[in-house]
């Protein structure tokens, strides 16, 4: 149920704290590549934003999140693991997010924000009543976020139908699986559109990659 | 209470050059600081409409995140202060000696409320503050737009969320933590200090 936000990474070895010895290295998380050139989401997203975003903010969350699993580790009480919780939440989750994010953008000159029709356009219309009542809806909710963090387009396994969520900071979707990321830190759209949250917001949809997301939509509703 | 308007900045926008570009102030002053009190305004007119608990119970989330913006922003012009001006260095007082005892020197605190507000996890403020249970000073990073609440009291903060320095420094927050401490106002700091331990 949960595999798409397990396999975004190579799952480390497991690993017990309290009387475990020394672990063997863990396998290193690593950025993955981006699907297409820096600037293939122009005009919508910048070049030079999409080179900070994954080779600087994608890296640090890595970065910190082998930093972080290391000393997991070697933690030897409940007290330490406990202490190195915001570090995994925040860098795994930001590895998690941001794997989602590169995925399901797509360079406007090859499908991105074009909907394919088929089970996934159809249960949009469903639970939106129209695709646009979803962006809407999508942007308004991701706009009205206090701070850093995310708007979602998720699969409620309980409801069997689409919703929308936001999550804080780099919190990863765990209610719902992913289907839609957006990232509304101001690091993912400043540069270009400054404080101007809703002209980022219509601008992305021209390069949300809807094949992505039915394909993730379709292994949800299995 | 529902009459707040923008605070004019006590220096010219490009007046922190080169440490927090004028780029940074304007849109910081005008735009951001400017839609937390227009948003604050229309919760507070919501609020006082709001019959039943559970309707301000609703709001409670806007006039938090709008009022501390509004709030948060206000002192934070207030505690900056063109560089080489008189007010920019911290002089022998009340504050430095707060200092010394509290932090051992003026570059410890420097780099302790600097690491504090670069690990500030999403967006959010480092803060100076006086504590006035124990009358030392503390650091303290608060999420967001959460604003600094008794028993401690405000001395100097940093606003560490994005829009505060990507424009000029990208990702690169702990090069304008280190940059902006040119352009900290210590004369205001100090003048809260003195406020704060007045025994009242």
């Amino acid at each position: 149920m949960f595999a798409l936000a397990r396999n975004a990474l190579r799952a480390p070895a497991r690993r017990a704290f309290a009387n475990a010895p020394a672990a063997a290295a863990a396998s290193l998380h690593t950025l993955p590549d981006l699907p297409y050139a820096y600037n293939a989401l122009e005009p919508y997203i910048s070049e030079e934003i999409m080179k900070l975003h994954h080779s600087k903010h994608h890296q640090t969350y890595v970065n910190g999140l082998n930093a972080a699993e290391e000393s997991y580790a070697k933690a030897t009480s409940v007290k330490e693991v406990i202490a190195l919780q915001a570090a995994i939440k925040f860098n795994g989750g930001g590895h998690i997010n941001h794997s989602l994010f590169w995925k399901n953008l797509a360079p406007n000159a090859e499908g991105g924000g074009q909907i394919p029709e088929g089970a996934f356009k159809n249960a949009l219309e469903r639970d939106f009543g129209s695709v646009e009542n979803f962006k809407k809806e999508l942007n308004t909710q991701t706009a009205a976020v206090q701070g850093s963090g995310w708007g979602w387009l998720g699969y409620s396994p309980k409801s069997k139908k689409l919703e929308i969520v936001t999550t804080a900071n780099q919190d990863p979707l765990i209610t719902h699986i992913p289907i839609i990321g957006i990232d509304i830190w101001e690091h993912a759209f400043y540069l270009q559109y400054k404080n101007v949250k809703p002209d980022y917001l219509n601008a992305i949809w021209n390069v949300i990659n809807f094949k992505e997301a039915a394909k993730r939509f379709e292994d949800a509703a299995k | 209470m529902s009459d707040y308007t923008l605070p004019t900045l006590p220096y010219a926008y490009n007046a922190l050059e080169p440490y927090i570009s004028e780029e940074i102030m304007t849109i910081h002053h005008t735009k951001h600081h400017q839609a937390y009190i227009n948003a604050l305004k229309t919760a507070e007119a919501s609020y006082a409409q709001a019959a039943a608990p559970k309707e301000r119970i609703a709001l409670q989330a806007a006039i938090k995140f709008n009022g501390g913006g509004h709030i948060n922003h206000s002192l934070f012009w207030k505690n900056l202060a063109p560089a080489n001006s008189d007010a920019a260095k911290l002089k022998a007082g009340p504050l430095q000696d707060a200092i010394n005892r509290d932090f051992g020197s003026l570059d410890n605190l420097k780099a302790e409320l600097n690491a504090s507000s670069a690990a500030v996890q999403g967006s959010g403020w480092g803060w100076l503050v006086y504590n006035k249970k124990t009358g030392k000073t503390e650091i303290l990073t608060l999420p967001n737009q959460d604003p600094v609440l008794p028993p401690y009291v405000p001395l100097i903060g940093i606003d560490v969320w994005e829009h505060a320095y990507y424009l000029q420094y990208k990702n690169v927050r702990p090069d304008y933590l280190k940059a902006i401490w040119n352009v900290i106002n210590f004369e205001e700091a100090e003048k809260r200090l003195v406020e704060a331990s007045k025994v009242c």
